[in-house]
């Protein structure tokens, strides 16, 4: 009876150090952190905390004072995670199906960015797009399609690149998974009900998100009137019709009607868990707006890091890294709600 | 018409299957690589300026001197330092907790699972400016103040570090082990305990050599992420420097191609380590799929 009741302390006993760590290094200073974020005082003239005070003054108003950058991160990082499906969902598919014997070692070109530091991989970046990189020569100086005084360090196009390139790992791992795992059988049973190219459907469809995606790009990174004009009708007119005519063709001639009825949806649960691993991430970060962008480029990341390590001023910083935080365990808990808790940590037991 | 329509398309669709997508994964992996070779070809550069930002001539100064600037090789050393202890205690943590939550069943289990992905899904600044906050609360705010004796948390250092390295590596090994042993045969430990061996035995027999390779990964995974870090150690790290922690900070006056060397070596390191431990693997692999037999 005794043996039977210690064997059920097991589990608990070889989760409690490293639950324990967690309680102490995650749990309590989030929990610390919120009660920072309605305090008043800095760290030289000490800290008032509640209940003493309730200072939600620290929400309200840097709400509304960082606007700017909230919207940034939100536009930054929607785009970085758009422009990372759209590259890692067919890398991950051609890994997957067609990998062959090259599969691994393509996984390991995949991940091979994270054993260079993220900082020396942004600053690779900064010397591909500098103005007196190679992209400009080409552009600029051979090709002559922008104006002499054009550069692309301190516009939103630099950022939005730069967090792609960082975060596309993180869109294609977790696609790989859920691509992988669908099962060939499904798909060879759908191409022997006929299932063909997808045409007409996939005319429409490509030609309606090709236009979106172009658009929401033109608008996202013209937005703040960096780059040129502000987004002019015609050009958001033209952008819609590239993405149209591109979207449209790739969907009626590449995209067959088996990876649309079949495939895709199987890897449903991958495409949600890679844009949250992605997104989450991305609107987060601090040193491509820093390394890549300017003052107007800068995003929530930037504001946290600068109130809390060169101004010292806890309470707004910790309000608005809250905000941030209480935001992505909304979308955790809706995601885990709509598709369960082990999709999330990988695989089933 | 009729039944040439179809069948051009369809090469159309076979010849898109091979060579669009062929040649889409070469262009995006050759897109993952670039900024990898700019740090290579640029490690070779003698900068004009005080900023190794163009290409001014080849040169083998940099490789020469690798630490000849002040602070660097401190730096260096502390990643290196972070990186080896904050694998080792984050390896074990985490691959507890993940034999608890594959092998048992057990109330909480599913909210552990939950709570494991957590701060892997929470921003490594909000990870970072936590830990701030609580290690500053340590000398400044109660009940803190007075639980935990001054100068163990705050002014901030080494240990804090630490801690934090081991706090968000502990996720990522808890995923990469439980991947690897769901995987594996319980039939083969139940084998062990009906010829006689008891749990500790069938553990370190059986369980371990199986799981190996997952720890092994997992490690890796920790190290990689651990010596990479910047965000969460540039709030944690007070006046200590680790080598990204560094760079950031030099990057305001100046970039020496010094930084390309060291990335350059940390990443060869790497590749060659992920060589040798996929070359081990596949081995012990084997090996012990011969074993039970």
């Amino acid at each position: 009876m005794s043996l039977q009741r210690s064997r059920r302390a097991i589990p608990y006993l070889l989760m409690a150090p490293g639950l324990l760590w967690l309680l102490l290094f995650f749990v309590i200073p989030n929990v610390q952190m919120l009660v920072f974020s309605l305090s008043e005082g800095t760290l030289r003239t000490g800290f008032t905390t509640p209940p003493e005070v309730w200072d939600i003054e620290n929400y309200t108003g840097s709400v509304s004072k960082f606007s700017s950058n909230f919207s940034n991160s939100i536009v930054y990082g929607a785009l970085a995670t758009i422009l990372c499906f759209l590259i890692g969902y067919p890398l991950a598919y051609a890994i997957a199906f067609k990998g062959g014997r090259w599969k691994n070692l393509l996984l390991f070109l995949v991940i091979a960015p994270f054993f260079t530091s993220f900082l020396i991989r942004t600053i690779s970046w900064k010397i591909i797009l500098g103005n007196d990189g190679p992209v400009l020569a080409i552009v600029r100086d051979l090709l002559h399609l922008v104006p002499a005084n054009f550069s692309i360090i301190g516009s939103p196009l630099a950022v939005v690149g730069g967090l792609t390139y960082q975060f596309l790992p993180f869109m294609v791992l977790p696609l790989y998974v859920s691509i992988e795992k669908v099962d060939r059988r499904l798909i060879e049973a759908a191409k022997d009900l006929y299932a063909g190219p997808w045409r007409r459907g996939g005319l429409v469809a490509g030609a309606i998100f090709g236009a979106f995606a172009l658009v929401a790009l033109q608008v996202g990174l013209g937005y703040g009137a960096f780059i040129g004009e502000d987004a002019a009708p015609a050009a958001v007119v033209a952008a819609a019709l590239v993405g149209a005519v591109a979207g449209g063709l790739v969907g009626a001639f590449l995209i067959s009607q088996s990876f649309i009825r079949v495939t895709f949806p199987l890897s449903l649960p991958g495409v949600f868990a890679a844009s949250i691993l992605t997104f989450i991430p991305a609107i987060g970060d601090y040193v491509n707006p820093q390394l890549l962008g300017s003052p107007k480029t800068q995003m929530v990341g930037n504001v946290i890091q600068g109130r809390f390590l060169d101004q010292n001023d806890y309470p707004i910083a910790a309000a608005l890294a809250f905000l941030l935080m209480a935001g992505i365990l909304v979308a955790i808990f809706l995601y885990a709600r709509l598709l369960g808790t082990e999709e999330l940590t990988g695989g089933t037991a | 018409m009729g039944p040439t329509g179809p069948t051009a398309s369809r090469r159309l669709g076979a010849f898109a299957d091979r060579w669009l997508l062929k040649l889409f994964t070469i262009g995006a992996i050759g897109y993952l690589m670039v900024p990898i070779l700019v740090m290579i070809v640029f490690s070779f550069n003698k900068p004009e300026g005080k900023f190794n930002f163009v290409w001014a001539q080849f040169s083998l100064d940099a490789w020469a001197t690798p630490l000849n600037r002040p602070g660097l090789s401190d730096a260096l050393w502390t990643s290196i330092l972070v990186a080896i202890v904050g694998t080792f205690f984050a390896t074990i943590l985490g691959t507890l907790i993940a034999l608890a939550l594959v092998r048992y069943r057990f109330r909480g289990r599913n909210a552990t699972n939950l709570f494991i992905f957590v701060p892997m899904a929470t921003p490594e600044i909000v990870l970072g400016a936590s830990l701030l906050t609580i290690f500053v609360s340590t000398a400044t705010l109660e009940p803190f103040k007075s639980i935990i004796p001054s100068g163990i948390f705050y002014p901030l250092g080494l240990p804090t570090i630490i801690i934090a390295h081991i706090m968000f590596n502990i996720s990522y090994v808890v995923v990469t082990v439980k991947a690897r042993i769901q995987g594996f045969d319980r039939h083969l430990e139940e084998a062990a305990m009906d010829l006689g061996a008891n749990e500790w035995t069938t553990f370190w027999k059986v369980t371990f050599p199986l799981i190996r390779p997952g720890i092994i990964a997992a490690a890796l995974l920790a190290f990689s992420l651990s010596i990479d870090d910047f965000i969460v150690t540039n709030f944690t790290s007070g006046l200590v420097n680790t080598f990204p922690v560094w760079v950031w900070g030099t990057i305001r006056n100046n970039l020496p191609p010094q930084v390309h060397v060291i990335g350059t070596a940390i990443f060869l390191i790497a590749v060659g380590g992920v060589a040798i431990a996929t070359f081990l693997q596949s081995r012990g692999g084997r090996t012990v799929a011969i074993r039970p037999r």
